[in-house]
């Protein structure tokens, strides 16, 4: 009994004397993540690597010359648990710059409170509304939406396609891109002949095929994620339609593969260059980078790299870029020195931050690729 | 509006339709006996495809006795649900067996998550992949699969709940179980059964529906829901309804998508279900209330 109350206040103590000691000698830094709940499969990942790109950071003798310590909060995809987790990060843990949320719900649900406490925000959500109107605390990796339309647009302008028609599934990501292309496909000047929906959990979409087919488009583009778009890849063969047909990046994972079978062959889409790192072109700067983080993921966690992992590793190492660059690990001089980024070598692409750029990305990040006997092929 | 556009709708239609159906049939096995609405029903059909995909990958088993095995796990997963969860109710009432249906849905569907994850699953078609042209419009060789299937399934209820004595009698059950029990039928058994069949029913359709829809852990709740509707349009407690019910609202759904909006296909099938229970409450090919009271 004694020892067990002693235990517990000595535990308590510990508790409280923790973050007091380590102001000094420490940088910290704050992370949410979905690490559990139904985005897993995309925070699971970006914790991994925030820890090993804390690790890696500590064992090559840290940042200005003190410890790196990232405080890493699990939100369960859950928008309260994340609004929580921020609090206390901004409140109790008093970090300098937080990366995540994992989803762009959470981002949303939360990024107004970085300006209020002047701590920068770098998120791993791909909402275009995270940045757009622009706030000045809140910056993130991932590339937009926008940017996937365009270099499908391009491809599909290159190859004389007038006439475009719109599949989207009806959840956030599936309309977020329905605008896009409603706004983007008659700016390039081609036309959008259908605009057909699906839900999520729909298992045949032959009906909205058939009522595209009618229209005769020269190009089909789909916006989902998995399995909406193996279903149609599946019923897209099933009802023997031979129109160019163009996924979203939302489906670059060998899942997509395994789901659609023998289908996905010839499908087009825009993808990050982590997934075909080993294609790409020796020239280009990214290539080390990939093969670095590629090489270190795997033989840290003996799991295959994704995407979303790279947002992961992207916000972290540009928070500690910024840090480095400014020479200063204030919450303030770190959101200066982020918006000053150029040039950038990440995972998912080069930024370029400027002030009126939080996102720093364009086109360019993308690859256009096509699935060729079960892999994936950059298009030339 | 072609033709073959307007065969290829009613197609997809019977499709989808066919897998409402199926869902369907176990609802009302399990109603006719315990008047009880199993919203675990939807849990049977993705057991069913989850259990094949698993003895298919992991096990290795060939795809037919993996279909078998599957649909013997989930009919063992049925009777368990009967024995440990609906059995020992002290004093139960219809809405607290209702409840505890519910329940025991969220429960599988939640050991399947911690089980298999969150992963969708593929399983090959029976016979190959290669669509049959037919008057300009298409269908796949799985879809005959399932449209035969359920058929025969449908014919032999049928046959079960008019011709036989054992199907009398758990229809017996609904009725009134004290006068089932006092004519000498074991009406706990009959409940067990209805329980195993309908989970038979569910997984037997999962399993065929498994190439077409895929398999995942939260499958069984949209199509839970419709098949819930199906039954609602057809008359709660009728076979042939049920499977008519289904496939009339899978060709309403596919015909709202192609000549109104793909947007608003479920909120069509909806409306139009909403309508008729307005004019014909007990639904297409249900009997009146009266008669059941």
């Amino acid at each position: 009994m004694k020892w067990s109350s002693f235990l517990v206040i000595a535990l308590l103590g510990l508790m409280c004397a923790a973050p007091a000691s380590a102001s000094d000698d420490t940088i910290r830094i704050g992370a949410v993540f979905s690490a559990t709940g139904p985005a897993s499969f995309l925070g699971e990942p970006e914790k991994n690597t925030a820890s090993m790109v804390e690790e890696q950071i500590n064992a090559q003798g840290g940042l200005l010359g003190k410890k790196l310590e990232i405080v890493i909060y699990d939100d369960e995809t859950d928008v309260n648990k994340c609004v929580l987790a921020v609090d206390k990060l901004l409140k109790k843990d008093r970090v300098v710059a937080v990366v995540g949320p994992t989803v762009s719900g959470n981002t949303l649900a939360v990024k107004d409170k970085f300006a209020r406490a002047k701590v920068p925000l770098v998120s791993c959500a791909a909402a275009e509304k995270i940045v757009r109107p622009l706030d000045p605390w809140v910056f993130k990796t991932p590339q937009s939406d926008r940017h996937a339309v365009s270099r499908i647009l391009k491809h599909a302008a290159a190859q004389g396609y007038k006439r475009i028609a719109a599949l989207t599934v009806s959840n956030g990501f599936g309309q977020a891109g329905r605008a896009v292309l409603k706004e983007l496909v008659p700016a390039a000047g081609m036309e959008l002949v259908a605009d057909e929906v699906y839900g999520p959990k729909d298992t045949d979409m032959t009906a909205q095929l058939t009522k595209i087919k009618g229209t005769a488009p020269d190009a089909i583009v789909c916006w989902g994620t998995n399995p909406g778009p193996a279903v149609i890849a599946r019923n897209r063969v099933q009802l023997g339609l031979d129109t160019p047909l163009y996924m979203s990046h939302g489906v670059a994972s060998k899942k997509f593969i395994e789901l659609a079978g023998p289908s996905a062959e010839g499908i087009l889409l825009p993808a990050g260059r982590l997934i075909v790192a080993g294609q790409v072109a020796d020239d280009n700067p990214q290539k080390p980078v990939l093969l670095k983080y590629i090489a270190d993921y795997e033989a840290a966690f003996q799991a295959p790299v994704s995407a979303f992992g790279g947002h992961g590793w992207d916000a972290v190492n540009l928070v500690v870029e910024a840090i480095r660059r400014g020479n200063s690990a204030e919450p303030a001089d770190i959101r200066d020195n982020l918006e000053k980024i150029t040039g950038f070598l990440g995972t998912g692409g080069v930024f370029n931050f400027s002030p009126e750029d939080h996102n720093g990305l364009d086109e360019s990040a993308f690859e256009m690729v096509v699935i060729e006997n079960g892999d994936w092929k950059i298009v030339k | 509006m072609d033709f073959a556009s307007i065969l290829q709708y009613l197609i997809s239609g019977l499709t989808v339709g066919a897998t409402y159906g199926l869902t369907a049939l176990g609802f009302t096995i399990i109603y006719n006996t315990t008047g009880i609405i199993n919203f675990a029903q939807g849990e049977f059909v993705m057991l069913g495809g989850m259990f094949s995909v698993f003895f298919l990958n992991v096990t290795g088993l060939p795809l037919p006795l993996a279909v078998a095995a599957a649909v013997a796990a989930t009919v063992a997963v049925g009777a368990f649900i009967e024995r440990c969860t609906i059995r020992p109710v002290k004093h139960p009432t219809l809405i607290q067996l209702i409840i505890v249906t519910i329940g025991v849905s969220i429960v599988i569907r939640g050991l399947a998550m911690l089980v298999w994850g969150k992963d969708t699953f593929a399983l090959p078609a029976f016979t190959g992949e290669t669509p049959l042209r037919f008057l300009g419009a298409t269908i796949l060789p799985q879809n005959l699969w399932i449209l035969g299937i359920t058929l025969v399934l449908l014919a032999a209820l049928k046959r079960f709940f008019a011709g036989t004595m054992f199907g009398r009698a758990m229809l017996a059950c609904s009725h009134n179980k004290k006068a089932a029990y006092l004519s000498g039928i074991d009406v706990q058994r009959m409940v067990l059964f209805s329980f195993m069949l309908s989970a038979f029913i569910g997984s037997v359709g999962g399993a065929i529906l498994a190439p077409i829809t895929m398999a995942s852990y939260d499958r069984g709740i949209l199509l839970g829901l419709k098949g819930f509707a199906a039954c609602i349009l057809g008359g709660l407690g009728n076979p042939f309804g049920a499977a008519a019910g289904g496939l009339i609202l899978g060709v309403l759904e596919s015909f709202g998508a192609g000549f109104v909006s793909s947007a608003y296909k479920d909120a069509f099938a909806f409306l139009i279900l909403l309508g008729l229970l307005f004019v014909r409450p007990s639904g297409l090919f249900g009997k009146s209330a009266a008669t059941r009271a």
